[in-house]
């Protein structure tokens, strides 16, 4: 029983630190109709960025969090700028090629930056655990999990709270429609990507000390996003949160009875399965996928 | 000088002409139509007075501004407004939210609580489901939607794009009433329908597009009583 729960709890940490990669991905993927590759470059810099500031100045990685989030939301405003706003409405294969390359980009301007050392953060509470009766919780992995959870419920509530976030969510719905009500669909194209980022980056910053960082640190973590993205619904935030959970859970329980090899294969058959019972996902809406624009 | 002026107008679709030197003029408080056959390029002319397509050629003059380059949210924000072909409502948000994002811009938003009272209060429908998702309302009652979230953008000029498209005879009925009333309350209208007859009724002017090009303008009786009307639109 303790060791089915230590299994879950330990699943669960894992999922929800991916969360908040994968619902930015869902986001940009819902607003702007376009996939992005690029998405697990602004986590690595996130984690490069706490990891840096831990070595430089031994600032704790979950306060860098508080300077990592604004540097990459900048970076977002500008690779909007500079980038994915001139591959709206083009053909599907530019935005592909547009954001792979990005990815290529970053990740070898890592490579040359930082070297391709794997590096990792050590503090006071690396190591450190706590216990619930027999249950043993890895602390930064409790503490990375509750910030993960927090920022992608507060970006779900600000989307669907705000002003702001339902302008973003009419332009995702009708792209024309909104524009004729007075919304910038520039600007929100713009800010959508930028916060999007910013959460790839701030899951960076909280992963840092619990996994190691390097160049390409990104492209594992970004596969396993891209599955949760589909599987709960292309352009669902709550849906991505949810797959996340189950993801990681999937994870834990294969990779411990039958081996963490089996661990992986089993989320893509999961995927597969869902794709071939539910094809729009857990909490999808058929026809997301679909351009709705006139 | 007239509200809004259209000079020499043209769109292009890749190498499709879409467009060609159209000319047209709106004075303040008048309301008037283009009539067209399918594909006579009135949606596009719409569209391009929005800033959803890119001009090609000629000008388009809002109160005396040129606003042919500038982006669809600034040609709201000034009362330039349309609702388009096919309502467009927000289907996954609820109908109180499809409504306020009519008042998104810093123009209308003071003014929100009272337009979204007012829109409630004529179509008593709305209100009973304003909480549901503007998807599960019945196809009149989004064309009652988006009538009345563009009139929360408390627009100067509505332009509407086939607002019967699709509609029982009754409900067409019931949106015609309402344009004519907003009309009446002193809004400029620009109207597009295939309900030629009816539209006539409720038209000062109105302007035949053919192929992207004006074919034939006149007043509502001009157009009432011209043969080619008659016999293209009117099926007399």
């Amino acid at each position: 029983m303790d060791l089915a729960l230590q299994i879950i709890a330990s699943g669960l940490l894992t999922g929800g630190i991916y969360a908040l990669l994968a619902v930015g991905l869902t986001l940009i993927f819902g607003v702007l109709r376009v996939v992005n590759f690029a998405h697990g470059e602004f986590m690595m810099l996130g984690m490069y960025g706490a990891f840096w500031m831990w070595a430089l100045w031994d600032i704790d990685p979950y306060l860098s969090v508080f300077a990592v989030v604004p540097a990459i939301f900048g970076l977002g405003l500008l690779t909007d700028r500079l980038i994915i706003k001139r591959t709206i409405g083009a053909p599907e294969v530019t935005v592909v090629f547009a954001t792979l390359g990005l990815s290529i980009l970053l990740q070898n301007a890592a490579l040359t930056v930082f070297s391709a050392d794997t590096r990792s953060v050590t503090t006071g509470y690396t190591g450190t655990a706590l216990s619930f009766g027999e249950v043993r919780v890895s602390i930064p992995m409790l503490i990375s999990f509750v910030v993960a959870i927090g920022l992608a419920l507060a970006l779900w509530a600000f989307l669907s709270r705000t002003r702001f976030g339902k302008a973003i969510q009419a332009t995702a719905q009708n792209r024309d429609a909104a524009a004729l009500m007075g919304i910038n669909v520039q600007r929100v194209y713009m800010m959508t990507y930028a916060i999007a980022v910013a959460g790839a980056g701030a899951m960076g910053a909280i992963a840092a000390p619990v996994f190691s960082v390097y160049p390409r640190v990104g492209l594992s973590f970004v596969i396993t996003a891209f599955v949760i993205v589909v599987l709960g619904g292309l352009g669902s935030v709550l849906g991505a949160v949810i797959a996340a959970l189950l993801v990681g859970l999937v994870q834990s329980v294969v990779g411990f009875l039958v081996g963490a090899a089996w661990a992986e294969i089993a989320y893509f058959v999961l995927f597969i399965a869902v794709l071939v019972l539910r094809p729009q996902g857990l909490f999808g809406r058929r026809g997301a996928e679909v351009y709705q624009g006139a | 000088m007239a509200l809004l002026e259209i000079d020499g107008l043209s769109v292009h679709y890749g190498d499709m002409r879409a467009l060609a030197a159209v000319s047209l003029e709106v004075e303040e408080g008048e309301a008037v139509t283009v009539l067209g056959a399918n594909a006579a390029g009135k949606t596009t002319l719409l569209r391009a007075i929005s800033g959803l397509v890119p001009c090609s050629g000629g000008s388009i003059t809002f109160e005396g501004q040129e606003i042919t380059h500038s982006p669809a949210h600034e040609r709201v924000e000034r009362g330039l407004v349309q609702v388009p072909e096919g309502r467009l409502v927000f289907p996954f948000l609820s109908v109180l939210d499809n409504l306020r994002l009519g008042a998104y811009t810093p123009r209308a938003r003071p003014q929100q609580e009272e337009s979204l009272a007012f829109a409630l209060e004529l179509f008593p429908r709305l209100q009973e489901r304003a909480q549901q998702m503007a998807r599960s309302l019945s196809g009149g009652e989004q064309q009652m939607l988006a009538l009345e979230r563009a009139l929360m953008t408390r627009p100067r000029v509505l332009m509407l794009d086939e607002p019967s498209l699709g509609l029982a005879p009754l409900l067409v009925r019931e949106v015609m009433d309402r344009i004519t009333a907003i009309h009446q309350e002193g809004v400029t209208v620009l109207i597009v329908e295939q309900n030629v007859a009816q539209t006539l009724k409720l038209v000062d002017r109105g302007s035949v597009l053919e192929n992207g090009e004006i074919a034939l303008e006149g007043t509502a009786e001009e157009l009432q009583a011209s043969d080619e009307v008659r016999r293209a639109y009117l099926g007399i």
